[in-house]
């Protein structure tokens, strides 16, 4: 049964959440406008240094092809960079285990899930990666990549704003002032806290101790909390530990493990009321706002119920199977939905072993785009496509042109959303479907009947939806789900990045119409409704059938007490 | 457009200096400083010697130990990692009706159905350090047997349950829970 403790958390949770993310929007909008802050003084030479070391020139406004141009060359960079890191990790400094290079396929699959701030893992942290690879290879794409997430929702919101304009900003700039004055003083704090909680910093090698009963215990250590810090604020994701925040060395108290919790949310929530902020349209932002916190808390309604629920294969309900006793049932699915809502992807128990409907809502999380708050600055990149979307749709019902916050929203714009709406979608469906007709595909499978496919289902729309969770029973470690899932991830990224790019190039250009009566109000109720909406319809049209054969029917026959 | 790639790697090679380099070690620098020993695992020392972590998990089997929740790698995590088995899996439910039957047996209780459920499912990590009170005063019985104390001693062995659970931190956060680490070694010192 569920005590009032657990209950008190999870609204404790959403309070903290609902109190903090409008300040911290403020705070955040005044440092893309470019504005000085209490934190100037601190970076602000630090910001100059950069810029004159990298020869970049921040007055240099961007129109969108030089934008997207120089953010795409950025991130080739950063996964050359990163593979070749892994490739010959066994000699560089700080690898005390002396672990070895790491196989291609594998580089690969990790440098591309690091830049797509995706996360996915299909290596064991601590024994497949040396401190030096995660430090200088995985800490800094977890900057980079969130950050660049900022950048193109930034680019979309001078689209919005601008008359008649060309220039998007410059992408270095806008980079640099999200990495120095949002995610690094953040992170520090976030590191320290979680260090006073007991997450480990230490570059010291393995120690083999002998337990209290005899036999042996290797216990692993390494710069953890700088990493994880990043890793919650950043919506990235990636364990420094195989378990991620399920590990003790890296998720040690019920506290800590709030803290890790908040931090996922945290800025995707905050980054709604920069936007609304930016814009200047506060009031609808708090719509976007409460369409998301509907939807994550309908998600974690079900998560409750169903976890809570009896499981007739046991005749148990609440099976703390890949659970931690010091977190329990709720702070487990508070976990699994958040993570899979924003773009998160850390888990703190383990999602294979959910129940079936909890792990139906972290996949139909994941498979809508990741805007349930999202990742950070894709998130609301992605709500905004489906804004466009509900603006067009709602337009076609009354007969006008639609506009959205004074743009005229024509069949450019819900073209390229139709596209970026669409890409992740085919990659999760029909890469799965290619998984489970081959034996490359079906070898992986831990688990039998429907939650076999379920594992595959998840791997795509982790990959897709650039999560990064798993249900980790599947061994992805194969040549074929390395290189699958890579490029999936790199559909999921930039098929959808780009598209907004080239939507943002298009509106930039448009003139700003004021309102008129026949304009569709998105700061009121019905909005919000709509809203809900054709996100719900678009996501359960493309992704129900695929849902039944796993999740759905797993329930269905567990309640019958039927195994595999 | 020549230029951009020139800058991408200048650019990631300061980013990488503050982000991936001088970041990291100030955190060190700080949790050196104020949380020395929680920074380097909150190891606990004997006699000089390193016996484990207050945070990490370790295997007990024997009747004269308070037992650790089942784990997928045996208390060694190198990984660390979870079953991963799904809530239907015909394996699972092999080893949860072992694992229910052995622990009704060995500690003599007659409603196996009392038994706490971490007791019976494995944990996320492999190495989770806690199980809850209730799970605990199951076993008194069996160790007080094993240990051959008598019944004074044996209430001191459910003080010592008492005095080592930790509630919800801060009276919110998470649910009562005791550390088995520390419960065994202050069951050993009981001698």
């Amino acid at each position: 049964m569920i005590t009032i403790n657990e209950i008190i958390q999870a609204i404790f949770y959403i309070i903290a959440l609902i109190a903090i993310a409008p300040v911290l929007g403020g705070f955040i909008a005044k440092v893309l406008n470019g504005e000085s802050n209490f934190l100037t003084p601190v970076f602000v030479v630090l910001e100059k240094t950069i810029y004159k070391f990298s020869k970049i020139d921040p007055s240099e406004e961007m129109d969108w092809k030089l934008y997207t141009y120089a953010l795409l060359t950025f991130n080739f960079f950063g996964i050359l960079i990163l593979v070749l890191l892994q490739l010959f990790q066994a000699y560089l400094p700080f690898n005390p285990q002396g672990l070895p290079n790491v196989e291609i396929t594998l580089a690969l699959n990790t440098a591309v899930s690091f830049v797509t701030n995706t996360n996915w893992q299909s290596y064991a942290g601590e024994t497949t990666l040396g401190y030096f690879t995660q430090m200088i290879g995985l800490t800094v794409q977890n900057f980079v990549s969130a950050a660049t997430g900022v950048a193109v929702l930034l680019v979309l919101i001078r689209a919005l704003k601008t008359r008649k304009g060309n220039t998007l900003g410059n992408f270095w700039v806008d980079l640099t002032r999200t990495i120095l004055y949002i995610l690094l003083p953040l992170s520090i704090i976030w590191a320290v806290l979680l260090v006073s909680q007991g997450v480990v910093q230490s570059f010291s090698s393995y120690k083999e101790i002998t337990m209290l009963e005899g036999g042996k215990q290797i216990i692993p250590f390494g710069p953890a909390a700088s990493q994880i810090a990043i890793k919650q604020i950043g919506t990235n994701g990636g364990g420094f530990f195989n378990v991620n925040s399920a590990f003790p060395f890296e998720n040690p108290t019920p506290f800590s493990n709030f803290l890790e919790l908040l931090a996922i949310l945290l800025l995707p929530a905050s980054l709604v009321f920069a936007f609304g902020n930016l814009i200047g349209a506060k009031k609808h932002a708090w719509i976007i706002f409460g369409v998301m916190l509907f939807l994550f808390v309908s998600g974690l309604t079900v998560s409750i119920i169903s976890e809570y629920s009896t499981n007739n294969v046991f005749n148990q309900s609440g099976l703390m199977e890949g659970k931690e006793t010091r977190f329990g049932i709720v702070n487990s699915v508070l976990w699994s939905t958040a993570t899979t809502a924003a773009s998160n992807g850390s888990v703190n128990a383990m999602h294979s072993s959910l129940s079936p409907l909890s792990g139906l809502i972290t996949m139909f999380n994941m498979e809508i785009g990741e805007i349930i708050f999202g990742g950070v600055g894709c998130g609301l990149y992605g709500m905004l496509l489906f804004i466009f979307l509900t603006v067009f749709i709602a337009g076609l019902m009354v007969g006008r042109t639609p506009e959205y916050l004074g743009k005229k929203i024509e069949s450019h714009e819900v073209k390229w959303s139709i596209v970026a709406i669409l890409l992740p979608s085919a990659v999760i469906l029909l890469f799965s479907a290619i998984a489970m007709k081959t034996n490359a595909g079906l070898s992986s499978l831990a688990n039998a009947g429907p939650h076999g496919y379920s594992e595959v289902l998840y791997a795509f729309s982790s990959a897709a939806g650039n999560n990064g969770s798993a249900f980790a029973g599947l061994n992805a470690n194969t040549a074929f789900y390395n290189l699958m899932i890579a490029l999936g991830m790199l559909i999921g990224r930039f098929g959808v990045l780009i598209p907004v790019m080239i939507i943002s190039g298009g509106l930039v250009k448009k003139n700003v119409a004021p309102a008129s009566a026949g304009t569709l109000s998105t700061d009121n109720f019905l909005f919000a409704i709509l809203l809900t909406g054709v996100i719900i319809i678009v996501g359960a049209l493309t992704f129900f059938p695929a849902l039944s054969f796993g999740p759905i029917l797993e329930h269905l026959l567990m309640g019958e007490g039927l195994t595999f | 457009m020549k230029n951009q790639i020139s800058i991408s790697i200048k650019y990631l090679l300061a980013i990488t200096l503050i982000t991936g380099l001088i970041y990291p070690l100030f955190i060190s620098l700080i949790s050196v400083i104020l949380f020395p020993h929680k920074a380097s695992g909150s190891l606990i020392e004997e006699d000089g010697i390193v016996i484990g972590s207050k945070l990490i998990g370790q295997k007990f089997e024997t009747d004269k130990y308070f037992w650790s929740r089942p784990s997928a790698i045996d208390y060694n995590p190198a990984p660390s990692s979870g079953t991963n088995l799904a809530p239907t899996s015909e394996r699972l439910k092999q080893i949860f009706l072992k694992r229910k039957k052995d622990f009704a047996e060995k500690n003599f209780l007659k409603n196996p159905e009392l038994i706490p459920n971490e007791m019976l499912f494995a944990s996320a990590s492999g190495v989770d350090p806690h199980i809850s009170p209730a799970s605990a005063m199951l076993q008194v019985e069996r160790i007080a047997k094993a240990r051959n104390f008598d019944r004074a001693k044996k209430e001191k062995i459910i003080g010592l349950i008492n005095s080592l659970t930790e509630s919800p931190q801060f009276g919110v956060w998470g649910n009562s829970v005791v550390n088995i680490l520390l419960l065994n070694l202050a069951l050993d010192k009981m001698n």
